[in-house]
Parts: structure tokens; sequence; C-alpha cells
């Protein structure tokens, strides 16, 4: 990488620097003054894009794009004050802002003019924001590139436009005094916080659409600006701040919400989350693909079910709550440990297949247990219904509380009590991996052979691993049971288009980063919000959902949140000198 | 058969002691009645032409095979054929093509070496109460010194994988030393190094000898071989042909038949090599024959599968 010479790159359009940066000053600024205007006559598209002086839906979206794309094109040209947002890359995070606000600008003006019938339904608004952002793009992709090419001579057209998204990691922090470290780590929390709803209560599809083109440009270009860098930096010295500060921001969220049901949504994320945290000690740490997990939060779900004290549960018991969760937890770690135990002599795509079989012999299972193909106890696909709601400590989960001034219905309640098992598994999740359980679990999936000459007991190991994932799965069931009112066999199935199932627990996984805390949260936040908000496009969900794992595994396949130990590579330890991809550890041999 | 047994020098006890070990693949005998002791504070070579069997055995010494035939015991016990008790015993080793976790940091490699000598489990992991945390002290104490001894002290934050290739094998010895061994077996510890690296390995082993514990080590440098070890034995075609110091091993004619590819009377598989002579002489229709340093291996090239497992 290290030439004698750096080669200078030419911008993707050949425009002055001074000229393009102007450009986009003024792109971003007028297309910000364009959510000012009407962009519609009818509110008959969501949102009323029709008051003038007041933007509105869409509007805002773009406004924030726009604001962004100003803020970064100053802090880029080096404007006292504003140098801390541009740490790492100073002009690709412009392009990519304008990308952003371009793209979801003209979104919204295409979705207006197919909607309504028509460019006819564009006000002079629409087009003058049309055009100004893509002035912005025109202008931002005229900027120099931030990095100097890596091969001298001409490069072609899309070399030179992939190229100029590159950006330099940040240099090393002044420091800061840590009351104002621990502040920013708590601003950033709140911001995220504030997205994460904003996108929860997102209250059309189109809105939802924006929110995430928005997100998607947006996201890149703060990390191409250095900026989640810095905070990784800072949330590395302050560990148990961020823990609590996440936690916070957490436990915030309901409070946040008029709606119930927008706490649906919440707590379903919150169960969804918590089980793929639970698969990522199977697959995450200890490398084991499992295809059925699905089925251990069935076994909790039924557990919880049958003494839940519902009208048709076949075991006439009711159990408290705690009794029910370590009675569900216990028959998924039994229920883990007898599959376990034969399955897990198993390697790789044979323990996957067998995994899988054993998730649907467990839907079949209960599926059958009717008494009429067997023994009366699961009520067969009627599954069992009527679960009554929790009651701790005179508290109902099932009626609004006023808390703090604020109603919290049914699905807040639960929430919250989701989040305590969130913790829960959080906290198990970080400490079994920073043990020596935890590196002999990556010492396994690494290579299993030297684990073993290295005296690790590799069978108990996983059986371990196992048995710990179902455990965690089955306590998030027995409060999956109460969420949902009824627990039915349709519900554990491999593949569907709602999830928690074993293929979306595995995407969620995967897709957030194996090995990770916050890689499979975000990942099935992302995972349950977007077919949640998508309705109209159910028909093509997996469809979508395909194509969107494709283009992950192809261009980011680590996830989204980076490994702590591939994020090693590019320590700032001096290892950036280190040859780039698999060298020298041979895979083959003894 | 042509076995030669030396009486080993009987300053220490028996470590190692491996009595008759058999291993068969099918039809084909990778390791055939192969005898060894390793007593304490000694270092002993192992040699042999290419698929000689030498890294088989070293399997079957450590549990990844179970020999077909025969005991392997250490310190008078007859160890089991599981790999991870075999090195909770007291063996441990490192490999010919180096298979360190990759993706773990250095510090967290020697540290999963240590495995066998802690027994905090997972609930300890979870409650985190003061043993756990002065254990895992003293974990990381002793493998730091470990890093220290090897000199791989400043790069205990650093991937595995980002490791220069002699360092890897460095740090492949520091993890298996970790599990405080009493007998250390190295399987090609300096293939690929260049002569100040191997000068360096060498130092490495006297200071693990001097520190109590035996070695066992595979290596087709002669010179390292034979500067290092107190006793060499010779293996070729799965069968130990002789076994002694330095010198009577550099004597044996055998030896030397065995690299230099000279046909000896009584030969096992004495049809291969006619075998492999008929092999080479349509090879030297198209290319020019084979020198004198790799033409041996021509002899023993369908001996037995050196190496893989799986």
């Amino acid at each position: 990488m290290t030439t004698n010479q750096t080669h200078t790159i030419a911008p993707v359009l050949p425009v002055p620097a001074t000229a393009a940066r102007l450009t986009a000053l003024v792109g971003a600024l007028a297309t910000l003054g364009s959510t000012f205007l009407a962009w519609t006559w009818t509110a008959e598209f969501p949102g009323d894009l029709t008051v003038t002086g007041y933007p509105g839906g869409l509007q805002v979206l773009t406004l924030t794009g726009a604001l962004l794309t100003a803020l970064f094109a100053l802090a880029g040209h080096g404007v006292r004050g504003l140098g801390w947002l541009v740490p790492g890359g100073k002009n690709s995070p412009v392009r990519l802002l304008a990308l952003g606000t371009f793209t979801t600008t003209w979104y919204a003006v295409l979705a207006i003019t197919v909607e309504l019938g028509g460019l006819v339904n564009l006000e002079p608004g629409g087009w003058i924001a049309a055009v100004a952002s893509l002035v912005t793009l025109v202008g931002a992709l005229g900027l120099p590139a931030d990095v100097p090419a890596e091969n001298p001579g001409p490069a072609s057209g899309w070399q030179r436009f992939t190229h100029a998204f590159k950006a330099p990691a940040p240099g090393k922090a002044a420091p800061l005094p840590s009351w104002a470290e621990i502040l920013i780590i708590a601003a950033a929390f709140g911001i995220g916080l504030f997205i994460f709803t904003y996108g929860i209560d997102t209250e059309y599809a189109e809105l939802f659409i924006g929110f995430l083109l928005l997100i998607g440009f947006g996201a890149p270009a703060v990390a191409r600006a250095g900026l989640n860098r810095r905070l990784g930096a800072l949330t590395a010295t302050h560990k148990n701040v961020t823990v609590t500060a996440a936690f916070v921001a957490a436990f915030a969220f309901p409070f946040t919400q008029s709606n119930d049901a927008y706490a649906t949504i919440g707590a379903n994320i919150l169960i969804f989350a918590t089980v793929a945290l639970g698969l990522n000690v199977v697959v995450g740490l200890a490398g084991l693909l499992d295809l059925g997990y699905v089925a251990f939060l069935g076994v909790g779900a039924y557990t919880a079910a049958l003494f839940s004290g519902s009208p048709s549960s076949t075991i006439g018991i009711q159990l408290p709550f705690w009794a029910a969760v370590l009675a569900g937890a216990a028959a998924s770690l039994i229920f883990g440990v007898v599959i376990g135990a034969p399955t897990l002599r198993l390697h790789g795509d044979y323990l996957a297949i067998v995994t899988l079989g054993f998730g649907e012999i467990f839907r079949i299972a209960m599926q059958n247990m009717d008494g009429a193909s067997g023994p009366d106890i699961t009520n067969g696909p009627n599954g069992i219904p009527n679960i009554p709601d929790l009651e701790l400590f005179g508290f109902n989960f099932g009626e609004p509380h006023n808390v703090l001034g604020v109603e919290l219905g049914r699905f807040s309640n639960y929430y919250l009590l989701m989040l305590f098992f969130t913790i829960i598994v959080v906290t198990v999740f970080r400490r079994s991996d920073q043990s020596r359980i935890g590196r002999a679990w990556v010492a396994i999936r690494e290579d299993e052979t030297a684990a073993r000459a290295m005296g690790i007991n590799a069978f108990r190991l996983k059986l371990l691993a196992f048995a710990l994932g179902a455990t965690l799965a089955g306590m998030a069931g027995t409060v999956q049971a109460h969420v949902t009112f009824t627990v039915t066999p349709a519900q554990y199935k491999f593949v569907e288009a709602v999830p928690p199932n074993s293929a979306f627990l595995l995407a969620a996984v995967i897709l957030g980063g194996m090995g990770t805390v916050s890689g499979p949260l975000i990942g099935a936040a992302l995972l349950y919000l977007i077919p949640a908000k998508l309705q109209f496009m159910s028909d093509y969900q997996l469809l979508l959902f395909g194509i969107a794992l494709i283009l992950l595994m192809r261009f980011r396949p680590e996830g989204l949140i980076a490994d702590r130990r591939k994020q090693l590579e590019f320590h700032e330890t001096g290892q950036l000198d280190a040859p780039k991809g698999d060298i020298g550890l041979s895979k083959a041999g003894v | 058969m042509t076995t030669d047994t030396v009486t080993p020098a009987g300053t220490g006890t028996p470590v190692l002691h491996a009595s008759g070990v058999t291993m068969r693949f099918g039809g084909l005998t990778a390791v055939r009645n192969v005898e060894l002791t390793v007593n304490s504070g000694e270092i002993v070579g192992l040699i042999g032409p290419n698929g000689a069997g030498k890294t088989t055995f070293f399997n079957c010494l450590t549990g990844l095979y179970i020999p077909t035939e025969g005991t392997v015991s250490y310190k008078g016990k007859v160890l089991p054929h599981r790999s991870h008790l075999v090195t909770q015993a007291g063996i441990a080793r490192t490999f010919q093509n180096i298979r360190l976790f990759a993706n773990m940091t250095v510090l967290e490699n020697v540290l999963v070496g240590r495995h066998t000598r802690t027994k905090e489990g997972l609930w300890s992991a979870l409650l985190r109460g003061p043993g756990f945390k002065k254990a895992e002290r003293e974990s990381e104490a002793r493998a730091m010194e470990l890093l220290e001894f090897t000199g791989l002290a400043a790069k205990r934050d650093h991937l595995a994988r980002n490791l220069p290739y002699g360092e890897q094998r460095k740090l492949e010895i520091a993890r298996a030393l970790a599990s405080e061994p009493g007998l250390l077996l190295l399987d090609e510890p300096t293939a690929g190094m260049n002569p100040q690296e191997t000068r360096a390995t060498e130092e490495l082993v006297f200071a693990i000898r001097d520190q109590g514990i035996a070695v066992l080590v595979i290596e087709h440098d002669m010179r390292f071989i034979f500067n290092l070890c107190d006793r060499v034995a010779c293996l070729v075609q799965g069968e130990k042909l002789v076994e002694g110091t330095a010198e009577v091993v550099q004597g044996d004619e055998r030896v030397v038949a065995a690299y230099l590819g000279t046909p000896f009377e009584d030969a096992p598989g004495a049809e291969e090599v006619a075998e492999v002579e008929a092999a080479e002489a349509h090879a030297t229709d198209r290319a020019p024959g084979p020198d004198s340093t790799t033409g041996a291996t021509g002899t023993t090239s369908t001996t037995g599968p050196e190496g893989d497992p799986k």
C-alpha cells in the first residue's frame, strides 16, 4: 500500500474543489429551504406535504439530511468549531449525506408522482427540492477524494466513484475530562434512542422507507467521518457507563410511546433480540451452527403456558411466574442436553442439518400431542390460548398503569419485564465470553483439534454452550407466552414471514455481527421492524430478505457490528502494517 | 527386526514410554511396533524421511489417533486415548502446520493453553466471585511470563494471525508451555525458518529443557537436531531404524541409505522401491534425474500418510 509517492485520484466530476464545495453548500441550503414549501397540493399523500412554512413527514427527513450535509460540508472546509465532526474523512461523509438526501428527496417526489398519478401533482416546492438535492449531489461528487489512490495511472469512472467513498481512520482524540466523555456517551445513546423511536413511530410505509434510506446513507457517513471510532474509543474506556447508558435508553423507550401499538413492536423486538443473543452464545462464541434454535423458545413458552393457569392448559397447576420461568428454563436445558448430547459429535453442515431436523421434530410433536395422534398435552394445532396476564407484586401487566405521568399500556409493561430478562442474557453473554469458558468456546470455533490438544474437552464445552443457549431461549419463551396470549406450534417454524423463527434468529446474529452483544440486538431490531413497517410488501418479504442477506455477505461479511477481535485487525497498536487477508495460518494438516 | 535399541542414558527417570505402538490405516501400516523412551531432562530427536510416520507417531502419543496396538505411558501411567486428557496429564505439543487460534489475541492464545490448569467453570464466570478474579489474574500473570520467555510480550494484544511466521511458531510453543507440561512435543519447530531464527529456536528449546521439561522433537534440519538432541531416533517407513547419540545415528549407513536412497538389503517394501525406480526412470525421460538430497524421498513416498487426521 505504501508507495514512494502518493497518487491523487480525480474526483468523480471534474470540478474545481472550491466550486464543488460551494455548489454542495448552496444546494444543501436550497434543499433545506425547499422543505418549508409545499411539495404537493393535496393532503391525500400521507404526511401532509401541502403546508408552506412547516415541514412535515418526508420533508423532515430531507431537512435533516440537508442540514447534516451543509454541516459536514462546512466542517470539511475547516470552519472553526466544527472540526470535531470530521476527525476522519472530510469529503466522503458529505458525499454520502448528499447521496442520502438525494435518494430520500427523490423517493418522496417519485412517490408523490406515482401515488397521486402524474407529475402534475408536484407543487413548485417539490421541483425545487428535487433539483436542489441533485445540485448538492453534483457538488459533493466534485469534491476531492479523501485518500490517495492505491494504484498509479488513470482510473475508470466506477473506480473513481467507489474510491470517493473511502476515508482515512481518525487519529488519536485529544483527551477530554471524563465527565465530558460520559456526557458524550449519554448524548450518543440519547440520539440513538431518538432515531430508534422515530423509526418505530413512523406512521406510514413511505415515511419508513425514507427513514431507512436516510439512515442507510447517514450511518456510513458518520462512520466515514470517524465519529464511530471516536465513540468506540470512549465506550471502551467507560464500559460500565456505556452499559448503563444503553439500559437507561432502553428503559426510557416505553415512556416515549403514546401509542401501545408501537410498544408492541418494542416488546416483540426485545423478545426476538434476547433470543438472538442467546443463539449468539451457540453460533457466535462456540461456532455451532444451530438451525433449530426456535424450538428452545417454544419449550420455554409451552412450559410457561402449561403452568400459567390458562383454562385450556392440560395441566391444572398454576405456578407463580418465577417458578414458571425456572421451569421453562429447566425444561429447555433438559431438551438442549438431550438434543445436544447425540448431535454435537457432528460438525459444521451435518450439525446444522440435524439441528434443523430436531427443530421441526419439536414443532410437529407439539402439533401431534392433541389426544388423537398422541397424548393430550398441547391441544395440537390449536395450541394453548387464553394465557392470563401476569401479576407480580400486585402489579397487573395486562392493565395500563400511570407511571411518572406517562400511561404505560400492556405491552409497555411486558417490554419492561422483557428488558429485565434481556439484561440477564446480556450479562450472561458478556461474563461467559470474558472467561476461561468463553475463551475455550472461541478456541473450539477457531480450531477444534488444536483446542483439544490444549486440554479442552471440546464435547463437554460444546454441550455447555448448547445447554446455556437453550436455557436462555427457554427463559425468554416464558415471557413470550404471556405477551402473545397464545402458544401454538405454528409460531416455531424454521422459516416464515414473522420473526422470531430459526432462520431469522440466525440471520439476526449474522447480520448484526457474530460474537458481539450489540450486533444481534441491532440485527433483530432491523429484521423485526422492516417487515412490521412494510406490510404491503409481505408477499415479497422472504425474497427481499434473501437479497438483503446476499448483499450483506458480499459487502460486509463480518456483520453490521464487527467483533472485538475483528476490530483488532485495524487497531491503533500499529497493526495496520500487517498484511491483509488470511495469511500464513494453514488450515490443513496436524 | 532392524531396530537397534540403545539403552537410554540412565540419567533421568522415564517421562514418556511408548511400547509397541502400531498404527494401521486399513491395510497400510503407518507406524509399526515403535518403542521410544524419553527421560526427564532429555531432548530427544525423531528424524526420518517424509512419510516415515513421525507425525502419525506424534498423533498416537497425544491421543489424536488411537494406536491400533501398543501403549503410551507418561511417568508410569498409561495414557488414555483422549487428546485433552493427555494434555491434562502433562504432554503438550505443537503442530507441523501452525495451528494457532488465528482470530484470538496473542495473550488469549496462551490463556487457552492454561485451560487444564485452571478450574473456574461457568458459574464462577457468571458470578464473578473473588476466586474467579484471582484465578484470572494468576493465569494472566503466568501467560505474560511465558510471553516474556518467548519474547512476545510486546505483542500481547495483536491477533495471532497478524504475527510473522517465526513468532507464530514461538507463540505455539508458549501456548503449549502454558499447560505446564512435563514433556513437550515439537513437530518441525524450525520448518520455514532462516538460520538465525533456527538458532534462536535452538536456544529456546535448551531454555525449556533447563526448566525441567523433557522435549521430543521432529525435525528435518539435521544440524539443528544433532546440535540439540541427547538422543536421536530414526524412523523409516513406520519402523524405528536406529536410536542413539548423534554420532551413532549419523554414522549408521542405513540412515544414510534411507535419506540418500540406496536400496538396502532386507528393505521393507523392496517392491515399492522397484516401482518407484520404474517411475523415476519414466520421469527422467522428461526431466533430469533427481539430485542426491531429494531423490531419497522417492523410496519412501508410498509409505504412510503424514499429517492430516481429518
